[in-house]
């Protein structure tokens, strides 16, 4: 029997909506989706979509269900590389940099400063497939149906969610509950349905053990991605990371608030082997303080340099595989001036080719509660550069007897640390007790109010 | 005149109003300012500040004091190359605010910028002496279509901030009963109804319209841009119509071609319609200098009126040319609380 594992909608006359599905679980198996990826490429009415896809299971029980705006030809479908997900992931990762203090004795000595990548965190994600396609009736009609990569594809049309989940269930999927409810709205645009199941045979010739990502284009004036059908069987809240790689400008979303993460704050050294921790901390203590209803911003860059780098700018290759399709409009490997280099310290990369490319990391947390609409974005005219990057800083190494003026800077020092734990238990929500004694430091290494030390001497 | 007290007296025994209550109602007069636009200011910049402090408004300090420093500055030239009697800083002041709050950009010319053409535009722009459109809707549509780098951030306000606004600026407008707050309520009626007729359409659940409701931008516009009585239509059915008109504009916008700020680009393009309403319903033209305060805050007192909030601004405020027969009786209690912004 085949589970439905993903729905993913695009939306109405044509757009793109992508959205992350929901899992039916089949017998009693339990299915999440905790994290979604999404690649999407948006400038005027076009719109490319890649969906990523995660799939653990045997392929032969996923089915994908996405609602379409029009009828999508073979042409319009592609299959994805998924090692694409992994660059853009890497290169727009929350990233940790480190410096070195100088030496505070007066010597001719340079700064040493070094920022590198020393830990992502990264993005996790399902979406998954699977279909059959026997329909009749039921007010379902089967438009073209065609064979792409490893999936087997079916158009559908419906005039009743009624009749679409009849279909679905006679075919032998496993629905959630308020599965026609959360249809409904899509089929009274007049949408379509894009049922894709893995087609074995295929699948092994490719010999992949897992799915490869669907890319879809079209063209809409909607830009959104429809996110309410995966909350259908959702386990909580989902989460959600968008790559919006745009023309002229960061993209926001329009229906509800965009804010852009802490950023750029000095922590304790320790953070540096935990950093996948530090960051989750972060983000859960970030959207408990917005109440789980905003949209954050992790990464916001003009495609082509980083400063630093977590990993190479995609090449021109790479996006125009993942469906950025205004590159030829450029002529290629022309120099560009101005553009300020990569950090040869972090890595060394060549000079990128101009590309007016601009890549929006967006990272949502949502649940049926607090995200009641569909996302919708926009682009801006925004080209500010913004990365989620964090800091340690390893002290000088030398001695307090070293000179004059070393004394001062171990005082100084010690006052950092316990300003940088203060400040990791701020970000993090976690208790600073902790974090001191992590840090190395004391319950007595608390941030001192500033009046305690105020008529400490002197006093009798 | 029936005392209503509204939550000021501890003492809200019904009957002749006590010497203190009448003493509390003057100082509550004294404190209400004669000219509405002040509210206005007063409640814009409120919201400036909370979006600053609150929310991240991605707005930089030097940019608000340029708008407003650019605002202002031409304004002041302008009236005086134009000789204009009485001149007056409030509207500018409230297009500037409603420039900051609305438009964004990368740059420090940008809102400036907008904000000469929002002025200017009152100037330069005119039929049969009225000044076609609202300042700020002027210089942000000017802006997002001329000048590079400049967007919108209908998200930026947050559920939270938006509902804020709305209760307090629909109790002001109940209270006060505005007269041009006519094209505010119909306008939310048809624009409202539209997006509910939709969600009930498309069986979508209820919360879906309510948070399509949580838009400060929404909430500018109903009662400070569309209420502009400067911009509006000078016949109430001529405010009817522009209301439905811009409701329909902004309806097939947002939910035909899917485009964002449906409801400012609407107001823009059905501007040049305001004359058309008034060419086949004719009134007398509004004008802000006639709403000076005509009643000082001791005949307030001496008048024994109750506290009614805001409701009493009315009587302050709400003279009209041509309505000279109302307000002499002293029986108005509209206000305009509206926006020249």
């Amino acid at each position: 029997m085949l589970v439905l594992a993903a729905i993913l909608m695009l939306w109405p006359p044509a757009d793109a909506q992508a959205f992350c599905g929901f899992y039916v679980g089949r017998a009693d198996a339990q299915l999440y989706n905790h994290a979604s990826q999404v690649v999407m490429v948006h400038d005027g009415d076009r719109t490319v979509l890649s969906l990523m896809n995660d799939y653990q299971g045997e392929p032969e029980e996923f089915a994908l269900v996405i609602p379409v705006p029009v009828v999508l030809q073979q042409g319009q479908i592609h299959i994805g590389n998924r090692e694409l997900f992994q660059r853009i992931d890497s290169y727009s990762a929350p990233r940790l940099v480190e410096y070195y203090d100088p030496s505070p004795c007066p010597l001719p000595m340079l700064e040493m400063q070094r920022g590198m990548n020393l830990g992502a965190a990264t993005a996790g994600m399902a979406f998954d497939k699977a279909m059959r396609e026997d329909a009749k009736a039921l007010g379902v009609t089967v438009e073209v149906q065609y064979t792409v990569g490893e999936y087997d594809i079916v158009i559908l049309s419906a005039t009743q969610s009624d009749g679409l989940e009849t279909w679905l269930q006679q075919t032998g999927y496993h629905l959630p509950q308020g599965l026609a409810v959360a249809v409904a709205p899509y089929i009274r645009q007049g949408m379509k349905f894009f049922v894709a199941r893995v087609n074995l045979k295929e699948h092994q010739r490719t010999g992949l053990s897992y799915l490869r990502p669907i890319q879809f284009a079209f063209e809409s004036p909607k830009f959104m991605l429809p996110i309410r059908l995966g909350m259908i069987n959702a386990n909580g809240p989902q989460d959600l990371i968008v790559y919006m790689l745009s023309r002229e400008g960061r993209v926001e979303t329009t229906d509800y608030r965009t804010v852009k993460l802490p950023s750029g704050m000095d922590v304790p050294e320790f953070v540096q082997g935990e950093f996948g921790k530090f960051y989750q901390a972060m983000f859960d203590q970030q959207v408990k303080r917005d109440e789980m209803r905003t949209v954050f911003t992790e990464y916001v860059w003009k495609m082509g340099w980083c400063d630093p780098c977590a990993a190479p700018p995609l090449s021109r290759e790479e996006l125009r595989a993942l469906g950025v399709f205004w590159l030829d409009d450029n002529s290629p490997g022309r120099p560009q001036p101005g553009m300020p280099m990569i950090n040869q310290q972090i890595l060394p990369i060549p000079a990128p080719a101009p590309m007016q490319v601009i890549l929006t990391r967006l990272h949502v947390r949502y649940s049926a509660a607090t995200f009641p609409e569909d996302l919708t974005f926009q682009q801006t005219q925004d080209q500010e550069n913004f990365q989620t990057r964090y800091v340690i800083r390893h002290p000088w190494a030398g001695s307090p007897d070293a000179c004059a003026a070393a004394p001062a800077y171990f005082v100084e020092l010690r006052r950092r640390h316990e300003t940088d734990a203060a400040t990791l238990a701020d970000l993090t929500g976690w208790d600073l007790a902790g974090v001191l004694r992590q840090a190395g430091l004391g319950p007595e290494d608390r941030p001192q109010p500033w009046w305690q030390r105020l008529w400490e001497t002197g006093q009798n | 005149m029936e005392a209503r007290a509204i939550g000021i007296s501890a003492d809200s025994r019904a009957g002749s109003p006590s010497p203190a209550r009448i003493a509390l109602a003057a100082h509550a007069r004294a404190l209400i300012p004669h000219d509405p636009r002040i509210l206005q200011i007063a409640f814009l910049g409120g919201l400036l500040a909370a979006g600053a402090y609150l929310r991240d408004f991605s707005l930089r300090p030097m940019q608000i004091a340029l708008t407003f420093a650019s605002a202002l500055a031409t304004q002041r030239l302008l009236d005086r190359l134009t000789r204009k009697p009485a001149p007056s800083l409030r509207s500018a002041t409230i297009t500037a605010l409603s420039l900051t709050l609305l438009l964004r950009a990368d740059s420090l010319w940008a809102l400036p910028a907008a904000a000469v053409f929002a002025i200017a535009s009152k100037f330069a722009l005119r039929v049969r002496g009225k000044h076609l459109f609202n300042p700020a809707n002027f210089g942000v549509g000017a802006a997002l279509l001329l000048l590079p780098g400049t967007w919108i951030s209908p998200g930026q306000w947050g559920s939270d901030v938006a509902l804020a606004g709305w209760l307090v600026v629909l109790g002001a407008t109940v209270a006060s009963r505005a007269r041009r707050a006519d094209i505010s309520w119909l306008f939310l009626a048809f624009y409202l109804g539209a997006l509910a007729a939709r969600v009930a359409w498309l069986g979508q659940r209820w919360a879906v319209w309510t948070h399509q409701l949580s838009s400060g931008a929404l909430l500018l516009f109903t009662f400070f841009m569309i209420s502009d009585p400067m911009t509006t239509p000078s016949h109430p059915k001529g405010r009817a119509a522009h209301a439905a008109l811009v409701a329909a504009i902004a309806y097939a916008w947002g939910f035909g071609l899917f485009r964002t700020n449906a409801v400012l680009w609407a107001l823009f393009v059905a501007a040049p319609m305001v004359a058309v309403w008034d060419v086949i319903w004719p009134a007398p033209k509004f004008d802000w200098t006639s709403m000076r305060g005509s009643i000082t805050p001791k005949q307030a007192a001496q008048d024994q009126g109750g506290i009614n909030g805001i409701d009493d601004i009315g009587k302050l405020a709400s003279r009209e040319p041509g309505e000279s027969s109302m307000a002499d009786a002293g029986a108005s209690r509209d206000l305009d609380v509206v926006a020249a912004g």
